[in-house]
């Protein structure tokens, strides 16, 4: 227990921010992942054929390639590719992006494709005449997006969703490999030091499992407030 | 675009392809019977039993498979009494350790989605076969694992999929699996890109055939419900 402890003696304050580290790129990501599906299922659910392939290759190349490759081609690519569009508007120097940005973009981009189907799943799955009710009442499709489609397709996706939340929570486990200190980099540091591996990696799993437990429940009340009325 | 290095590159990204897909089909063969057992435990009426298999999907479905593999391959290996075993043997190596990672992990996600298809078998089914006067271990074999097999069938092949992009992570634990291979390829020419697209191509094909291959079976075994 006195390896928990916090302050200089122990590693309780170390494994502490790292556990909020983990979440802030939990959340970073999820959120990256919507503005990706915001862009993507309008392309997948659209009538041109063009479209639909940039959609369809997007979700099938990320979810058919493992996550930690993506994560290589962002933190090895990362600062390269951002340099090659500085060098465009003349700025030689060389550019470091920060571990937080490259893990949350790379994780982002995996979450995206996940929710990019689960709301195309959704949408489809919307009665037709739902559509054709609010063109037919005249709301215009601003309105008809968010106050008719959005709420209803929201009930649908939320299950789904906290299954892409459970898959973005432990895929940040994989961002280890690039330094930035979340729960399994402060572990394999803590571990590495007191040379106690089975206790910081199994301290480990338990942090994880409790932050997969109370977003459950978190989620589920979500899910009690969207389904009023059915 | 460094073509060379794609082309030079291939061969290696081959090789290494290999080790992923024994990693793959070694897990996945254990994982199947580990998740067929704890499924059987799952429907089992004591109270006890029950949340024993529950638990142990619970734990190995809610922690990432990285911290999994790493407490058996690093933590493990701190036990003294367990270097004396024969286990040690096995656990000493990372293949092993991947190995099991993967099967304890595969295994966990196995036994719910058999689970769920054991369930969804409609009563009916097992109360003919019983009125037929068929015994109860025979209803068991020739009647309910085949409809869960059937039933089962889609999600497992997600699994599969699932699996095979797991086993990336046996690179972190020094294996030159393909994903492996890839970053020391990167990591020596600075060319993620290339490097990307070959590994990433040969694990597309990977899913495009496992896909099609359960959409083959999924077809051979379809019946009028």
């Amino acid at each position: 227990m006195e390896l928990l402890a916090f302050g200089k003696t122990g590693w309780g304050d170390e494994l502490f921010y790292a556990t909020l580290m983990t979440i802030a790129v939990s959340i970073t990501a999820m959120l990256v992942g919507f503005f990706f599906a915001l862009i993507f299922t309008p392309l997948k659910l659209s009538k041109y054929k063009t479209l639909n392939l940039v959609g369809n290759f997007y979700t099938t190349v990320i979810r058919g390639v493992p996550e930690l490759l993506v994560i290589y081609l962002f933190f090895f690519g990362g600062s390269g590719a951002i340099m090659y569009v500085a060098s465009i508007f003349g700025y030689y120097e060389y550019i470091e992006i920060n571990a937080f940005i490259t893990g949350s973009m790379a994780i982002g981009i995996i979450s995206g494709a996940y929710s990019t189907e689960v709301f195309r799943g959704a949408i489809q799955s919307i009665d037709k005449g739902q559509f054709e009710a609010a063109k037919v009442l005249g709301i215009n499709k601003f309105g008809q997006f968010y106050k008719i489609i959005l709420p209803q397709m929201l009930r649908l996706a939320i299950p789904n969703l906290s299954n892409v939340w459970q898959i973005t929570l432990k895929d940040t486990s994989l961002i280890s490999v690039t330094g930035l200190v979340e729960i399994m980099r402060q572990s394999y540091i803590a571990a590495g030091s007191t040379r106690d591996p089975l206790f910081f990696y199994s301290f480990a799993a338990v942090l994880y499992l409790l932050l997969t437990y109370v977003s459950m429940k978190l989620i589920n009340k979500l899910e009690v407030k969207y389904s009023r009325g059915y | 675009m460094d073509f060379d290095l794609m082309i030079t590159s291939f061969p290696k990204l081959l090789g290494a392809t290999l080790v992923t897909l024994k990693l793959l089909s070694a897990s996945l063969f254990f994982g199947l019977f580990l998740g067929l057992f704890f499924a059987i435990l799952r429907l089992n009426k004591n109270i006890f039993i029950n949340k024993l298999a529950y638990g142990y999907s619970y734990i190995f479905r809610g922690t990432p498979l990285l911290v999994q593999i790493f407490i058996i391959y690093f933590g493990l290996g701190q036990i003294e009494y367990l270097r004396t075993t024969f286990l040690w043997v096995i656990l000493k190596e990372p293949y092993w350790c991947a190995i099991i990672a993967f099967t304890l992990n595969t295994g966990a996600y196995t036994s719910e989605i058999l689970r769920s298809a054991f369930q969804t078998i409609k009563p009916g089914i097992i109360e003919a076969g019983k009125s037929l006067g068929i015994s109860n271990k025979i209803i068991f074999y020739k009647i309910q694992i085949p409809i869960a097999i059937r039933q089962s069938l889609p999600a497992y092949g997600n699994e599969i999929i699932l699996m095979m992009k797991g086993t990336s992570l046996a690179s972190t634990v020094t294996l030159m699996d393909l994903t492996g291979v890839a970053k020391y390829i990167i990591s020596t020419t600075f060319k993620p890109i290339e490097v990307f697209i070959v590994a990433g191509g040969i694990y597309l094909f990977m899913t495009f055939i496992i896909h099609n291959v359960i959409k083959y079976l999924e077809k051979k075994y379809s019946f009028q419900q």
